[in-house]
This record gives structure tokens, sequence and C-alpha cells, in this order.
């Protein structure tokens, strides 16, 4: 009894210490915006303060005026170039011309060659490819390396001891989610025959949308990127099940995309091209709702902090702020979601191009 | 006088279809789970996935909406 009270004063204790670290980091994320808004316009601009904190960045924000500017990798027509990305902004975070091989500046974000006017040369920044390690670059290498140390340090518990024996430690917290996913996602998509060649893919999408959106829920430096609301993050996760769909679909797939078996001929004309499209469709749609989904929660929360500054008055948090928690409690259970979602559709998407028809049937009924 | 965009008008359109989508799911699981409580848990996590397909859609809609704002 006695110990049950001095825990549930210790987790108030902690509670109350976390928020205090993490309130005035999160104001001075938002205040440090909103002077650098302020100082442009005159004038508190919601948008713009909440798409400055959902988009890509070269610093990584630490905290008040600290922060990591990450390298900005270039390749021009004279080859590569490399350098802080401290260069391109002077200490009001306004973009300044840095001369390297050629003129750069950050244009809406984006580095750009300049002309000796500091205007854009459309022409030389064609030949330009951004290599940089930007925030979501740097907020990946984070999360691989946590999968790695998390995963690896697993696996090798079960080199170990074997899986005969009770798992220790982290394993113990990994196999109920691996065995999730196999037996929730895989095996009633895919079957128990083949979903084992998938596995891995599929573990892999899982585990790495699973971490980054917890990171992006962080609000602090070890995350704060908002890698999976990104658009092209989602993307690549997209080509990515296109590619292993379509190159384990079998014929009997093909036939149903192409030449619907058991219609009439006119019906099979009508049919193929929008399977065809469906093709496509699919991972666009994957692609949509992880970047959407990700992105929608950031910006309610973003926006709920902002009515603090649009009110101008520090009461406007009583309410803000429970609203904040209580989305972010939300974004939580979505965190997960999302992940288990792109999964479950992508074992769904696999399955169907894996599975074996029986032609018998659909022949029957069409001759009825 | 009211300011506003097409763009809002669109994604409140789309707000209403999302709640009359996730209401029906919501229905829809409470009556199943109130024949069947031995159910409840099978029938729940299958409501939330469907809850999140329609949230999805609404969000295409919101995302659509953004980009037209902007």
């Amino acid at each position: 009894m006695y110990l049950n009270r001095v825990k549930s004063l210790l987790v108030v204790c902690l509670s109350l210490f976390a928020l205090m670290i993490s309130a005035p980091s999160l104001a001075n994320d938002t205040a440090a915006a909103v002077e650098h808004v302020a100082k442009k316009e005159g004038d508190f601009n919601v948008t713009e303060t909440i798409l400055e904190h959902i988009k890509d960045d070269h610093s990584w924000h630490l905290w008040g005026h600290t922060s990591i500017h990450l390298p900005v990798i270039l390749k021009t027509s004279q080859g590569f170039e490399v350098f802080s990305s401290e260069k391109l902004v002077d200490e009001h975070h306004e973009p300044v011309v840095h001369k390297g091989n050629f003129d750069y500046k950050l244009i809406e974000g984006k580095t750009k060659i300049v002309d000796a006017n500091g205007n854009l040369d459309k022409e030389a920044s064609k030949q330009l490819w951004d290599f940089s390690i930007t925030k979501n670059v740097a907020s990946l290498f984070v999360s691989v390396f946590i999968l790695l140390v998390v995963l690896l340090s697993s696996a090798a518990a079960y080199k170990k001891t074997g899986i005969k024996t009770a798992p220790k430690g982290l394993q113990s917290f990994m196999e109920p989610i691996i065995l999730f996913v196999r037996d929730e996602v895989a095996i009633p998509n895919i079957g128990a025959k083949k979903s084992g060649k998938y596995m891995p893919f599929l573990l892999t999408i899982f585990f790495l949308i699973l971490t980054n959106n917890f990171l992006g829920l962080i609000p602090f430096f070890p995350g704060g990127a908002n890698v999976s609301g990104n658009i092209a993050f989602t993307m690549t996760l997209a080509v990515c099940v296109f590619i292993v769909v379509n190159l384990s679909a079998n014929k009997s797939y093909w036939e149903h995309i192409f030449w619907m078996p058991g219609m009439h001929w006119s019906m099979k004309l009508f049919l193929a091209p929008i399977e065809l499209i469906g093709v496509f469709t699919k991972p666009i749609s994957l692609m949509i709702r992880l970047f959407a989904n990700i992105t929608a929660g950031h910006i309610l929360v973003l926006s709920l902090i902002c009515l603090i500054f649009i009110f101008k008055t520090v009461f406007a948090s009583a309410i803000a702020v429970p609203f904040a928690v209580f989305i972010g409690m939300i974004e939580l259970l979505v965190a997960f979601l999302q992940a288990f979602i792109f999964t479950m559709l992508a074992a769904m998407y696999i399955g169907m191009a894996t599975e074996e028809h029986h032609h018998e049937a659909h022949e029957e009924v069409a001759h009825h | 006088m009211v300011v506003g965009s097409v763009a809002a008008i669109g994604a409140g359109l789309a707000a209403i279809g999302a709640g009359i989508g996730i209401g029906q799911i919501g229905k829809g699981a409470v009556e199943g789970i109130a024949r069947q409580p031995e159910a409840a848990n099978e029938i729940r996590s299958n409501m939330i996935v469907a809850a999140a397909f329609v949230e999805a859609v609404a969000l295409f809609a919101v995302v659509v909406a953004l980009l037209g704002n902007g």
C-alpha cells in the first residue's frame, strides 16, 4: 500500500518534471518561429508557422537558439561539394549567398544557384543535384540506428538461447509484435505456406514506419522531424510495395487484370483498362494514406499550440495544452494503426498477386 | 463579411462524409458487440481498422483542400 503511494507520487513528480522540461522547449520552438515570422510581416501567420514545422530543413533545432547545422552535399557540373548549412543562413536565419564552385542560395527552402545579383539562375540550377543530409535524412539515420540496436540484440538473444526457452529483456518486448505481424497480417492475407518468404519485407516496412511515426511525435531533438509525413518517404515505401507485388505476381493475377475470366468478351475489354489503373492506384493510395494521416496529426497539434499565439494570452494554454495532449494520445494510436494498415494492405496486395485461382468455378458460373 | 476559400468548404464536406462513415462503423460495431459480447475484442479491432480507412479518405480530401489553398 505504502509502496504504491510512493510509486504514484514518483510518477506525478516525474511527469511534472518532464512537463517542465518539455513545455519550455515546445514554447521556445514555436516562439523562435513566431519571432522570425513576426519580424518579416509584423503579424503572426499561422499557416506559415505550421508549414515551417512540418517541412524538411537544413538545420535540426535542439533548444533555445541552439541547433545542429547539417551538411549540404551538392553535385554540380564541377563534381561534388560539401559544406555546412550554417553558411547558407545569417544569424537571423535569413538566407545568404554562399560562394563555392557556384553561388548558392536558399530559395523557398531549396538550394539553388544564383547569379551575381542574387537572382535565381534557372539554367545552372537544372544541373544541380542536392544530396544534402537534411533533418529528415538525419532522423532516418536515428531510426535506423534504433532499429538495428533493438532488432539485432533480440536476434542475437535467439541465436544464443534458441527458440525453445522463454524470451528475456528486449526479446520479450519484440516477440509479441513480430508474432502479431506474422499471425494477424501475413498468414491471413498471404497464406501460411507463402507468407514466410514475405515476412522480412513486411516486418521491415512495419518497424520502419512505426519507429518513424513515434520519432515524429517527440517534439524535441532525437525526434521532431516529420519523416513519415514526408511524401517522398512514403512514395519510396509504396514503390517498394509496387515492385514486390508485381514481381511476385503469378499468371492468374495478370489474367485477372488483362482478360478477366468468366466474363463476356465486351466486358473483358471494358474491365482491362480499369484493372490496369488499379495496379497503380493501390500503391498511390498507400502513399497518400500514410502521408496524409501523419501530416494531419502534426498540423492538428501545431494549430492547437498556435491558438496560444493567436489569442496572445497565456490563459489560452488552459484549453490548448489539454487538447494537444488529447490529440497526442490519439496520434499514438494512429502511429501504430497506420504502420499496421500499411503492412496489412501490402500483405493483402501480395496475397492477391500470389493467390491460386480455380478457373473451373468461374467457367461454371459463366455457363449457367 | 465572410472571408475564406472554397477549399475550406471542401474540407468541411469531407469531414461530414467521414463523420457519417465512422458513425455507421461505430453503430455496426456496437450492435455486433451487443448481440455477441464474446466477440467484442475481434469486432473492436476490425472497427478501428475500418474507421482508419474511412478517416484516410477524409484526409485525402484535406490534402487536396490544402493543395488548393496553397
